[in-house]
């Protein structure tokens, strides 16, 4: 589609990054030298449970390249040891007591190269006294299981919390008077959101100014220097958090991680800068994955399939530490939106997460807060109940929709659906997809004994986190900063507090302010990621910069054309309100001659003809707190055939409908949701972190954990419907997360009706060739680990 | 960044230069070509070594593809995509083609080589599967001179071969007949993952039109699935048919002795040893098939 003339506003256009990007210019964190710097290397432990007996660093520290060695007890001193988790747990920087999971911070080296650091930490000796894992979630808190946080004092099991949502006593009423129940269980597996680009930073820190700048791949450079300056005591004012060109985050890069503070540390000691970039199995190992939610459901349902409640029972596995990324007042994310895009009456949902010897996080991978678990938990389930009903699964959703008329629209577990209009995209997923002809051609195939299926998925988001009344992580309001300046030549400078990860903010940004005071989008530069140089604001992660960034943007937009108004007028020598705005002009009503530009404005804000009660200037900031999350939806049908013979699923067709309400660069948007259906692909056929029964993770390299590439996915077939937030600025909802969200259970519901003649009903992801043989002999997994096998350990096929 | 630890590294000029620096060096040298195999290995730290000996810059002994009367002959240094790309094979061996591409990803086959795949020895490696289903034979040169090994002799175990430490495997022969072809099947998660299974199968006709010899070879199944002659005597004088395929299959599953892990359940490997030496037998004597017809219209 080719792309001529940009709008001056919304609309497609190419990305002003690009050209930056494709051509290798970027500059990533490790693109960066400082003079005088210094590498940094990790020593983690290689067992996931143990009491460390005594670490010696002596041989380490007589290596000629190294500058200083770091050990637990060293950060002890400087009371540094442990730090505060986004979710009110803490961390060890470095472990001084114990180490709670394989590939743990032990100890770092900083020395003059990469390589000598790295060689140096073979000559520290640690010895542990290995401990029992606990690698089962389900028997975290057994009796005769060991307890993981003993530093936690009065803590006798390895219960994190329990959260409830919902309304028990009216869910057992409703399925006390239910004609059809039906339940199963489900497992949502640990996954990594695997960025191209590993997690690391460079921190500087000046013994003279004691001002300390650190370079770091960061969803959320705002937040982390709150959180440096808490975990550092250095004033807030003397950080400087940047946040450069990111290769990829999907919520890996929210976490403040021990590495960073590693690298502080290590600049503090040394005085000079210190470079921590970590390897591929240290990000895989040690950094934020996401999901591990064993799900237990049960749906209420009459005979004709309308749903009167739901139930939900959910076992998570937070590993060592509770370090979700997630609104405070939501121990369990967004979880509580499983009723779905369903108009139903009663749910609850009891939430119980348990400590794990595994690597710490939870809320990450474009999940939305853990909607990708509600989604996947109420679709699976309400095609369980179709399948009871002998209902095709179009028509059970059709029954339970949420009817367009009535939104904005209080669900059972207390959400204000905002907008939507599901049978509309839903229709359209249908039309694309020509449903009928598929399900006649399936009914053809399968008479030949091919086994083809066709899977659906409904699913409706919640984001753009959030209204500060319910929302805060650490106590910070989930508010964005927004500045606008608007330069004496009729270019502008927005600056934001969230920062891009791929997403094309620099494109975005622009054209939300183009669409509002005229100026193209070329001409307006988006400034973001560097702490002093943007406003405060919580970052981007949870599909939240359009829904929450993006209306500081307008509204900023429309404060500087309320200004350029008043300025208009004095020049057209009229009142405010005579004037009409045309995109990039203010005219005198019924006279088509009087008119003045936005650059001509610009150009008077800074001049002396100005009137006396108007600063000069054109610029506005805004901070803006949202009354209300949106609530993107659409519509997935996902085409798989699996091979009779090798049980080898197929994603054959991939059709995609989206509504994130408003629209503002259809290109960018696609590219959000190709990205996110890949990621389906990934998460529902073979994307998995598992640990043998020491603990020890069995996907430590990207041979071991499988993202997919472009042989395992279809030509993706999109399309959009447009309900607008209705109190959203420009009424956009997001769309960073959707697919990722909406795309494994139509794959997963797919393949179960592929393999329904053959009396299969349930499957866990990934559903990997072996797994769905089994499932085809009748031996279909109970949600478990797929067995424990052992580590591959060699190169390349 | 993941680095190996320091080493020594020296670039050989010649085979006899490389044999002889394996020789001065002893046992912690090791031959470096694509280093697909080696380098992660490496760079994981799984395997340490104190010298390097580079012979990527030995184009002119071995690297090479030559279609002989009655032999193909092809050097140890050729590159996966050459072999992926080698038309020369074709005709004779689709095998290879049909393995190459099911083998990693392009940046590996532009670099990892056939020797390479060979010498690495892992048990679920293609090219060891294809070699031994072909009946190829390996040569090794030392400093003493050459020698001629069988696929069964060079294959010792997993990650162990007949090459010792002060010598090279610079050629990989494969015999060629009448009324024969061959094809290769692999089961993976994703492009580009080791094999869950896979097979090659081999399958010559006499006048007849009958088996004069079939030969299969499994990968990532357990030792010993490389060539199975129960196979062979088993196919040997009948007609090529569903039936005597589905018999091969049956024997290639019972020749297997698969491990449950990551990749699959035992149960599901057995299967699908069964089932792709199915596929690539009904799929070799298919290729002989529409040969025999090329040629008749022709």
């Amino acid at each position: 589609m080719s792309v001529d003339v940009e709008p001056v506003g919304h609309g497609r256009m190419l990305r002003k990054e690009d050209p930056r990007l494709v051509r290798g210019r970027g500059t990533f964190c490790d693109d960066l030298t400082l003079p005088r710097q210094l590498h940094l290397a990790i020593l983690r432990s290689p067992v996931a449970h143990a009491r460390i007996v005594y670490v010696d660093a002596t041989a380490a520290l007589a290596h000629p390249k190294v500058k200083a060695v770091v050990t637990g007890a060293d950060l002890v001193e400087r009371g540094l040891a442990w730090m505060p988790t986004l979710a009110h747990d803490v961390q060890p920087v470095l472990a001084t007591d114990k180490v709670r999971f394989q590939g743990q911070e032990v100890a770092f080296v900083v020395a003059e190269d990469r390589y000598a650091a790295r060689d140096a930490l073979e000559l520290i000796d640690v010895e542990y006294d290995v401990l029992p894992p606990v690698v089962d979630a389900r028997r975290a808190l057994d009796d005769d299981t060991p307890l993981i946080r003993d530093d936690v004092a009065g803590r006798a099991d390895n219960r994190c919390f329990d959260w409830e949502t919902g309304d028990a006593a009216a869910t057992d009423a409703a399925f006390a008077r239910a004609d059809v129940v039906v339940a199963d269980d489900l497992v949502y597996p640990r996954v990594h959101p695997a960025p191209l680009e590993t997690c690391g930073a460079i921190a500087d820190f000046d013994r003279v100014s004691g001002k300390l700048t650190v370079w770091v791949t960061s969803q959320a450079p705002h937040a982390h220097r709150t959180l440096f300056a808490m975990m550092t005591g250095l004033p807030e004012h003397k950080i400087r958090v940047v946040s450069p060109d990111i290769g990829g985050g999907f919520g890996n890069k929210v976490p403040v991680y021990p590495g960073y503070l590693c690298a502080i540390v290590g600049s503090m000691v040394t005085g000079r800068p210190v470079k921590w970039i970590e390897d591929r199995t240290e990000n895989l190992v040690s950094t934020a994955f996401a999901r591990d939610f064993h799900l237990h459901g049960e749906l209420a349902a009459t005979s004709d399939g309308r749903i009167l409640g739901v139930r939900a029972r959910v076992l998570a596995d937070h590993g060592a530490f509770n370090a979700v990324a997630a609104p405070a007042k939501y121990p369990g994310g967004f979880f509580g939106v499983f009723t779905g895009s369903y108009a139903v009456d009663a749910a609850h949902c009891s939430t119980t997460a348990v400590y794990t010897t595994k690597a710490p996080g939870g809320v990450a991978y474009a999940c939305s807060f853990r909607i990708a678990e509600a989604v996947y938990f109420i679709e699976r389930m309400v095609d369980l109940l179709a399948r009871e009903l002998g209902l095709d699964p179009v028509e059970i959703r059709r029954r339970n929709f949420i009817p367009t008329e009535a939104f904005p629209y209080l669900t059972a577990t207390g959400w204000v659906y905002d907008s939507g209009d599901y049978p509309r995209a839903l229709d359209e997923a249908l039309r694309i997809a020509d449903y009928d002809a598929l399900r006649a051609e399936q009914a053809e195939r399968r008479e030949r004994g091919e086994l083809m299926g066709i899977g659906l998925a409904f699913f409706t988001e919640a984001v753009g986190a959030g209204p500060r009344k319910h929302m805060d992580i650490l106590g910070l309001g989930m508010a964005d900063g927004c500045e606008l300046t608007v330069h004496p030549d009729g270019r502008a400078v927005v600056r934001l507090s969230v920062q891009t990860q791929g997403q094309g903010h620099e494109t975005t940004f622009a054209q939300i302010v183009a669409e509002e005071i005229g100026i193209p989008p070329a001409d307006i530069e988006v400034v973001h990621g560097d702490t002093d140089a943007t406003p405060y604001g919580l970052g981007t992660y949870g599909s939240r910069s359009t829904a929450v960034s993006g209306a500081a943007a307008a509204l900023v937009a429309r404060q500087v054309r309320d200004k350029a108004r008043r300025i208009a007028a004095h020049l057209l020598e009229v009142a405010p309100d005579d004037l009409e705005w045309t995109k990039g002009s203010f005219g005198v009503r019924g006279i088509p001659t009087a008119t003045v530009t936005m650059p001509e404005v610009a150009r008077a804000a800074y001049g002396i003809d100005l009137p006396d009660d108007l600063e000069s200037g054109l610029d506005a900031h805004v901070s803006y707190n949202p009354e209300n999350l949106t609530f993107p939806f659409g519509a997935y049908l996902a085409v798989v055939d699996v091979d009779p013979g090798t049980a080898v699923v197929t994603v054959r067709r991939f059709v995609a409908v989206d509504d994130c309400g408003t629209r503002i660069n259809d290109m960018i948007i696609e590219g959000q949701v190709h990205r996110g259906l890949t990621d389906g692909v990934g998460v529902a056929l073979m994307e998995y972190v598992g640990f043998d029964e020491h603990g020890t993770c069995l996907n430590a390299s990207l041979m071991d954990y499988l993202i997919p590439t472009a042989l395992e996915v279809p030509t993706w077939e999109t399309g959009h419907t447009v309900t607008p937030s209705p109190h959203h600025p420009i009424g956009a909802k997001g769309i960073g997360e959707a697919a990722t969200v909406g795309s494994p259970p139509a794959i997963v519901n797919a393949v179960l009706d592929a393999l329904a003649p053959l009396g299969v009903t349930r499957l866990d992801m990934p559903l990997t060739p072996s797994r769905v043989w089994e499932a085809m002999q009748g031996r279909a997994a109970p949600p478990t680990d797929p067995p424990h096998g052992p580590t591959a350990e060699k190169g390349t096929p | 960044m993941q680095v190996p630890a320091p080493l020594e590294y020296a670039r050989a000029t010649s085979v006899e230069h490389a044999i002889a620096l394996l020789e001065r060096l002893g046992e912690e040298a090791r031959i470096v070509a694509g280093g697909h195999s080696l380098i992660p290995m490496m760079k994981l730290r799984l395997t340490h070594l104190e010298y390097l000996v580079d012979i990527n810059d030995l184009h002119d002994e071995l690297d090479f593809i030559r279609v002989e009367r009655g032999e193909v002959r092809i050097g140890a240094l050729t590159r996966h995509r050459d072999l992926l790309e080698s038309e020369a094979l074709v005709p004779e061996l689709p095998i290879f083609r049909d393995a190459e591409r099911v083998i990693a990803d392009p940046v590996v086959r532009n670099r990892g080589t056939l020797g390479g795949s060979l010498c690495q020895a892992d048990p679920s490696e293609d090219l060891s599967s294809v070699c031994t289903t072909l009946g190829a034979s390996c040569v090794i040169r030392g400093v003493s001179g050459e020698r001629v090994v069988s696929m069964e002799e060079f294959y010792r175990g997993p990650y162990e071969t007949a090459v010792g430490p002060a010598e090279i495997l610079t050629e990989v022969r494969i015999p060629l007949r009448p009324h024969s072809s061959n094809a290769y099947a692999k089961v993976d998660r994703r492009a580009g993952d080791w094999a869950v299974v896979a097979a090659g199968a081999a399958l010559w006709l006499d006048d007849d039109g009958l088996i004069a010899d079939a030969r299969v070879g499994l990968a990532a199944v357990g030792p010993n699935t490389t060539g199975i002659p129960a196979i062979s005597e088993a196919l040997r004088g009948r007609a090529p048919s569903e039936e005597a395929f589905a018999e091969a299959g049956e024997l290639a599953a019972a020749a297997s002795s698969p491990t449950t892990d990551g990749r699959g359940s035992a149960a599901y490997k057995r299967h699908l040893a069964a089932e792709l030496t199915r596929r690539t037998l009904r799929r070799a004597a298919e290729r002989i098939a529409d040969r025999a017809l090329e040629r008749e219209s022709a």
